[in-house]
C-alpha cells in the first residue's frame, strides 16, 4: 500500500538537500557508491573542495541518513554508505511533479 | 628531539611480526622479552637506522574500543610512504592482502588503505611529483 510522505519526512529531505556539502556528498556517492567515512573525506580532499573535518562530514551524513537518503551497510567491520534515492523520488512525485506537470503556467 | 619509535596496537604480536616482516617487508630491529609480551620493533630495510615501528600489545582496555571505532569509520591507524603505490598494491594483492581503499588520488598524494590482519587499517601514500 502506498502511504504518502508526511510533512516531517518532506522537511527532512528538503532540509538535507539545502546544503552544498550534502549535495556534493550525494553527487559523489552517486558516482562511487559504498564509501566509508574516511573515503568520503578523502574524496573531498581529492576534489580540492572546502576542507572539512571528519566530525563535520559525520554530521552531514547523519542528516542525510535521517532523511532516509543513505543506505548504511558493513564491509567487514567498516561502515559503508551508499545512496537510497527512493525517498527522493517519492518526494519529487508528491511535491515537485504536482506543480511542474499540472501547472498551466510556463 | 627526534622521533625514534612510533607504534601500532596489535591483537597478537607473533601474527603481527609475520605480517609486518613477511608481507610488508620490514626487518626486526628489537625483540626483547618483557614478561608476557615483547618489546618488538621493526624498521624499513630502506632505512634501518630510521624510525622504528613498535608492534605494541593492545591489552589495555581502552585499545579495543579505539581500534574498533577507527576501523568502523575506515580510518587508518598509521601511514607508510612508498615510491609507487600502484606497484605496492599489486604486490600486496598477490600476497592476499585485503584493501579497503583501492589506489586513488587525494590532493598531493596517491594512496591505498589495507587491513593489517591485527585489527588496524594501514595507509600507503606516494607523494606525487616528488
Amino acid at each position: 500500500m502506498f502511504v504518502a510522505m508526511n510533512d516531517d519526512e518532506l522537511d527532512r529531505i528538503f532540509r538535507a538537500l539545502a546544503d552544498p556539502t550534502r549535495r556534493k556528498i550525494i553527487d559523489r556517492l552517486r558516482e562511487q557508491p559504498d564509501q566509508s567515512l574516511f573515503q568520503i573525506c578523502a574524496m573531498s580532499v581529492a576534489e580540492g573542495g572546502k576542507a572539512l573535518s571528519r566530525q563535520a562530514i559525520t554530521q552531514h551524513l547523519d542528516m542525510l541518513q535521517n532523511a532516509g537518503l543513505l543506505h548504511v551497510s558493513w564491509s567487514g567491520r567498516t561502515k559503508i554508505h551508499s545512496l537510497d534515492l527512493k525517498p527522493l523520488r517519492e518526494a519529487a512525485d508528491i511535491w515537485f511533479r504536482k506543480h511542474l506537470l499540472e501547472g498551466e503556467n510556463p | 628531539m627526534r622521533i625514534y619509535v612510533t607504534s601500532v596496537f596489535v591483537d597478537d604480536q607473533s601474527k603481527a611480526l609475520d605480517f609486518y616482516t613477511r608481507i610488508l617487508g620490514f626487518k626486526v630491529k628489537n625483540d626483547v622479552p618483557l614478561g608476557e609480551y615483547r618489546w618488538l620493533t621493526v624498521v624499513s630495510p630502506e632505512a634501518p637506522e630510521g624510525t622504528e615501528l613498535l608492534l605494541e600489545p593492545g591489552e589495555h582496555p581502552a585499545v579495543q574500543p579505539y581500534k574498533t571505532a577507527l576501523v568502523e569509520d575506515g580510518i587508518p591507524a598509521t601511514s607508510f610512504q612508498v615510491d609507487d603505490v600502484d606497484a605496492e598494491y599489486d604486490r600486496l594483492l598477490s600476497l592476499g592482502v585485503s584493501f579497503t581503499v583501492e589506489p586513488m588520488d587525494a590532493g598531493p598524494v596517491r594512496m591505498v588503505v589495507f587491513d593489517d590482519t591485527c585489527g588496524n587499517l594501514i595507509q600507503l601514500i606516494e607523494m606525487k611529483g616528488g
